[in-house]
């Protein structure tokens, strides 16, 4: 099993040196994920004005895959519409899965990174968990596939 | 002994188990959770299918006659290995955690009053804590948890200050599946007996890796699981004190438990039988025997001088990374071949996942005892668990292989 191939440098990186880990100054929206098999656990601040994402930050504790995929996630949807940033999270989820075309996995930018995690099926949850919670803030209403 | 006979040693033992003499790549390190299987096991589970095979103690032909005696052959072997004083004390269950849950439903449902109190230890796996809270709500009784130090060491002291007039029953692992310290259980049980309480042991981590006999331990049950002795999963055992198994009820209701049945009414089958409701594992069974044989063949005397020798070694490398933190005794011989640990920096869900792609297998999380982990304060571990086919040089190897992991996870160290 190739591990080495998602342990990579952006997933490292965005572990070591998450620029959106902290507490969000004038959050409106707030949700905390929790596996309950491992512990891992983020809550995600955004704050969301006139149906965009403005801002977003997250602070938890948890392996590196569930830390970084929160982070890059942030990265990826701030500054967005909350129906992007619903696009790319139902994108990674299905990514995680294994079934995206190589367009989508363009628009997932640096997320596209962790696509690996599909093959380790103990992992998945780590992956998904920040993509989920802001999935579930977004949407509420929304049945949750899986 | 030199390193040419430990290598001939390893050799021998690692060619009776498939598994490992197949996959020379893989370095098997949990062994806590589950063994793996010799040839023989294999091979008994085997025979008792193709030669064997009919309903135990049912059928009145000879091929159900063969069935029974291979059944109660196994029971006899089991017996023996832990000097047990009868066949009658000896309960074929699925795995550990069942023969805790029969003990706390049958023992309980007939002994365990309103305002009684159970006392466990912090450092029970969940298998010996949930059953134990279950029934005190059934009943209104209490649990009580027992602290140990940060090494898991639980004085006799702590232990007699935690009895009092109101304890019933005492549960406790003989050796910790994440510490792996063991407790002094044949203090502990004569100071339970003399309060009145009832003493159930946890054998699951001790049955495998050292010399346990109930008598001389003197306690009243003992649990343990054949899948961690090298045996087959879907096999446990409950040893009971005859005095006890006779005054309490089945735990489960249904075939080969009864003696006589009217519409109304239903005499119990002798011991052991009355608590084996329904078709047996036999072919389980069967291969638990094979397991046993095994540890007699290859001796507890060889069995304890590896697994010592192998983790002096793995506590001296993990020590030697200064990024290693090993949780509980300071003292290698005190693990009995199990290190759990944290690595500055890194998830261990992350150091598993990385071990795993350099094929070194060790297992991470809260080993089923998230009241001890919370009382240690360190919510998530990894662990590394040896059996005694595991050698020098998986463990080199493991220590080779967490030297790198900081690195991999961006570390300029
Ligand atoms: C100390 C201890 N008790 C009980 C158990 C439960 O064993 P099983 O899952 O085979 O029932 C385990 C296994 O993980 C254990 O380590």
């Amino acid at each position: 099993m190739e591990t080495r191939s998602f342990y990579n440098q952006i997933l490292t990186e965005h572990n070591l040196r998450p620029a959106n880990k902290h507490p969000l100054e004038g959050a409106n929206m707030e949700l905390r994920g929790v596996n309950p098999s491992c512990g891992d656990n983020i809550t995600l601040q955004l704050r969301v004005e006139n149906g965009v994402v403005e801002d977003g930050a997250y602070v938890g504790d948890g392996c590196a895959i569930s830390q970084a995929s929160a982070d890059i996630m942030l990265d990826l949807v701030i500054g967005r519409s909350v129906d992007e940033a619903l696009h790319l999270s139902k994108l990674f989820l299905r990514m995680i899965k294994g079934k995206v075309t190589d367009e989508e996995l363009e628009e997932l930018e640096e997320a596209g990174a962790l696509q690996d995690i599909s093959h380790m099926p103990a992992r998945v949850k780590c992956a998904v968990l920040g993509w989920h919670t802001l999935d579930t803030l977004l949407d509420p209403d929304a049945e949750n596939e899986d | 002994m030199t390193k040419q006979e430990i290598l001939a040693e390893d050799l021998a033992i690692r060619s009776r188990f498939p598994l490992i003499a197949g996959h020379p790549e893989i370095a098997y390190l949990d062994n806590a959770a589950t063994t793996q299987r010799p040839d023989t096991v294999l091979s008994a589970i085997e025979k008792f299918y193709r030669e064997d095979n009919a309903n135990p103690l049912r059928g009145l032909y000879a091929l159900s006659q063969r069935a029974t005696d291979a059944y109660e052959n196994a029971r006899e072997n089991v017996r023996a290995f832990l000097n047990a004083s009868s066949t009658e004390e000896i309960i074929f269950t699925r795995n550990a955690s069942e023969s805790l849950n029969l003990v706390a439903y049958s023992w309980c449902s007939a002994f365990l009053k309103a305002g009684d109190e159970i006392l466990v230890t912090i450092m029970e796996h969940h298998s010996d804590m949930l059953p134990w809270r279950q029934a005190a709500e059934r009943v209104g009784a209490t649990l009580r948890f027992l602290e140990c130090d940060d090494e898991g060491l639980i004085t006799e002291e702590a232990f007699r200050a935690a009895l009092t007039e109101k304890t019933r029953l005492v549960a406790m692992v003989q050796i910790s599946n994440v510490l792996g310290v063991e407790n002094d259980i044949r203090t502990f049980a004569a100071i339970a007996h003399a309060q009145g309480a009832v003493f159930v042991c946890d054998g699951a981590q001790s049955v495998p890796h050292i010399p346990v006999d109930v008598q001389a331990l003197d306690v009243d049950f003992l649990a343990f699981s054949g899948h961690k002795m090298c045996g087959p999963m879907g096999i446990g055992v409950l040893y009971a004190k005859k005095q006890w198994l006779k005054k309490m009820p089945p735990f489960l209701y249904g075939g080969e438990m009864i003696e006589y049945v009217t519409r109304e009414d239903a005499t119990w089958a002798e011991l052991p039988h009355k608590f084996e409701a329904g078709t047996v594992n036999a072919s389980g069974a069967v291969g638990l025997s094979a397991a046993v044989d095994l540890y007699r063949e290859i001796g507890f005397d060889t069995i304890v001088r590896r697994e010592q020798r192998l983790g002096r070694l793995a506590f001296e490398v993990l020590s030697a990374n200064e990024h290693i933190h090993i949780i509980g005794a300071k003292n290698a011989d005190a693990h009995h071949g199990i290190f759990t640990f944290t690595l500055d920096g890194v998830h261990p869900h992350d150091i598993a996942t990385i071990l795993d792609g350099d094929n070194v297998y060790i297992r991470a999380g809260h080993h089923c005892a998230q009241p001890l982990m919370q009382f240690l304060q360190t919510p998530s571990t990894a662990r590394v668990s040896l059996a005694f086919y595991n050698t020098e040089e998986e463990i080199l190897r493991l220590g080779e292989c967490l030297g790198q992991i900081r690195g991999k996870m961006g570390y300029g160290d």
